[in-house]
């Protein structure tokens, strides 16, 4: 039972990071970044030199983890802002299917730049293998990674509340996400304010590549898109724009794909997905805001 | 409304417009020449492919009009409701495995499908009946889907058709008995020729038309513009919407058939994302609100991939013989796509449709 609980949670945390790097970016610009997965699948070939074997020479990932978790997250933000840069500035006028097909664009751009460089095998990588071994909690065994996962997902979490709520930078940021073109009109530097989203979204899909990679020992180049697709869906069930919102449908989200694991029927266990996607459009039916709605989002006439 | 103000918005009341009854069939007259313009293109495509006459040429042409096909499909319901679907393959999807368990000679389907109900075993049809099956098929499917989604509208609308489609996907993925799950099915009957594809382009082409200058689609258009004065004047948007959904899903069911035979292999994730987002750019690219847009995207895109492969594959100038990197196709592809899109925004076409005469765009 105990070890469901933690299933459901170390899932969640995954959805629920993904699904807040999604939100920050949505909240200042309305841009649903569909390049995200591909910064986290970025994020995990970071940690390998360029070849095509199938067994991955690790390159970065050798680094001890105080020097290696920086790196990463530096590495994901990077990207992130390099992507604003280059591309997204072009887009501060353009409507949101034209900047969500922009932010594919640019994925693809990133995956098929992997791609030419690690070929599109899997690789197995085993990063920090200390971490898998069990650990015994209340009776029941887990791993210790799943623990770190979890622990780490909530010193996240609250790190950036604190962030966002005590300092000045976060405070412009919550602002813009309630109201721009106001917030700019009040000295809120836009430019400043959407390069911090890019980045602090960049730096959580750091996180995500290493969780992920230490979890699996595997680096994809499709992995990225799975991850994004849940936290993609957790931010609109949380409701576009609310931060908490997109946390709570991650953990929900993950909860209901762990749960229904173990409680369908065998027979029924193989469409457990179509199970969950059914619950997301019951959700969307009685909450089409999501289930925290943002201010700001609602349109006025 | 008319009893209170006729005096001062005369134009509006119905009195006037009994007085002075519009000429019939004025609206399908002033725009046929869009579709037949684009018919016309679709022909020139074929008739200079016929003209090469090589075989792989053949099914590269035979993929534009199949995506043309589903980019006029997705047309009919995102360009007129604005609304974004990321879940129209899922009709194509459909209407791919209709085709396969309607074509596929007997003897093989009893061995591939076996959960299959015995009456639709022992079928088997001629393509061009069963893709009409397809259709229809995929049209009631988009019946049943639409009455729950189309009351959402927005992003919301958007996931939850995304939500259909993973649901789909999971069920043709894992039902073996009826689909064959994740293998490919194969033995569905190859067509060669170009010309069910041209003809079954064209006439998706002119059935968009007919619905975009429909009442309906009329209704759905205004809703998309001023959602909330539409509503106002009357609009049904939920319904509107649901015409639109039902109309595109049976034109990408129409599409999801002839795809099954164009290649003669169905798997469901040929169905998924990768095709989802490739027809999804095109619409974007050639313009969200206009049929032309859509077309001439689709035109231009595939001519892109196209060069692009053929530079992938080397070319030689003269004695220089010179490829591009393996995988820099996709990356030209996705670069091309960011810059068109920056520079117009709003697609090539935007709102506008090609005619011969100077349009104001809709």
């Amino acid at each position: 039972m105990l070890q469901i609980l933690f299933d459901a949670l170390s899932l969640g945390s995954l959805y629920a990071l993904g699904a807040l790097g999604i939100a920050l970016i949505f909240g200042v610009m309305r841009l649903v970044n569909f390049a995200h997965g591909d910064v986290i699948a970025f994020c995990v070939f970071a940690l390998l030199w360029p070849s095509t074997d199938a067994m991955a020479i690790v390159f970065a990932g050798q680094l001890p983890w105080y020097l290696l978790v920086p790196f990463v997250l530096l590495c994901g933000a990077g990207l992130s802002m390099l992507c604003e840069i280059v591309v997204f500035r072009r887009f501060r006028k353009a409507n949101p299917a034209t900047m969500m097909i922009a932010s594919f664009a640019l994925g693809f751009v990133i995956r098929y730049f992997l791609l030419m460089l690690f070929s599109s095998r899997p690789k197995s990588i085993n990063l920090l293998p200390e971490l898998s071994q069990p650990v015994e909690i209340f009776g029941a065994r887990l791993p210790l990674l799943q623990l770190i996962t979890i622990v780490a997902t909530m010193l996240i979490l609250l790190g950036l509340t604190v962030f966002l709520r005590r300092t000045r930078f976060g405070l412009e940021m919550r602002a813009a996400a309630e109201n721009f073109s106001m917030a700019r009109m009040l000295g809120v530097r836009a430019n400043r304010v959407i390069m911090g989203a890019f980045a602090l979204s960049g730096a959580l899909a750091g996180a995500i590549a290493l969780i992920f990679v230490a979890q699996t020992g595997t680096a994809d180049i499709q992995m990225g898109a799975a991850i994004m697709l849940m936290a993609f869906i957790a931010t609109v069930i949380g409701g576009l724009g609310s931060l908490a919102g997109a946390v709570l449908a991650g953990f929900l989200l993950g909860g209901a794909s762990v749960i229904m694991q173990v409680m369908l029927p065998i027979d029924a266990r193989p469409f457990r997905d179509a199970f969950v996607y059914g619950a997301v459009i019951l959700v969307l039916l009685f909450r089409p805001q999501g289930l925290i709605s943002a201010r700001g989002t609602k349109e006025r006439v | 409304m008319s009893a209170a103000s006729p005096a001062i918005e005369p134009n509006l009341t119905t009195g006037t417009i009994v007085a002075k009854p519009p000429r019939p069939f004025v609206l399908a007259r002033r725009t046929i020449i869009t579709p037949i313009l684009l018919a016309l293109l679709m022909i020139a495509i074929a008739l200079l492919t016929m003209m090469t006459g090589s075989r792989p040429f053949n099914q590269v042409i035979i993929d534009v009009f199949l995506r043309v096909i589903l980019v006029v499909g997705l047309y009919v319901f995102i360009g007129n409701s604005g609304v974004l679907s990321f879940g129209h393959i899922g009709f194509t999807c459909l209407g791919a495995y209709v085709a396969a368990w309607l074509t596929i000679n007997p003897i093989m389907k009893k061995m591939a499908f076996s959960g299959l109900p015995g009456w639709l075993i022992k079928t088997q049809m001629p393509y061009w009946e069963a893709a009409i099956i397809a259709a229809i098929f995929a049209g009631l499917a988009a019946l049943i889907f639409g009455r729950i989604l189309m009351r959402l509208s927005g992003i919301a609308a958007s996931i939850a058709t995304f939500a259909m489609l993973a649901m789909i996907n999971t069920i043709y993925s894992n039902w073996e008995t009826v689909t064959g799950g994740t293998s490919s099915v194969v033995g569905i009957p190859i067509v060669r020729s170009i010309w069910p594809y041209l003809i079954a382009a064209i006439i998706s082409i002119f059935i968009a038309w007919a619905h975009a200058i429909s009442r309906s689609g009329l209704a759905l258009r205004a809703a998309r513009d001023e959602p909330t004065a539409a509503a106002a004047s009357g609009v049904d948007i939920p319904r509107e919407r649901l015409v639109a959904f039902v109309i595109s899903g049976a034109i990408m069911g129409l599409g999801g058939a002839l795809m099954a035979h164009s290649i003669g292999v169905v798997t469901p994730d040929t169905f998924y994302l990768g095709l989802t987002f490739i027809t999804i750019a095109m619409l974007v690219v050639g313009g969200m609100g206009s049929l032309s847009g859509g077309v001439i995207g689709v035109v231009f895109l595939s001519a892109l991939i196209q060069t692009l492969r053929w530079l992938e594959a080397g070319v030689s100038i003269g004695d220089v013989a010179f490829a591009i990197p393996k995988g820099l196709q996709e990356i030209a592809l996705g670069i091309i796509m960011i810059i068109i899109l920056a520079l117009r925004p709003a697609g090539v076409f935007g709102n506008r449709e090609i005619s011969l005469t100077r349009n104001r765009g809709d």
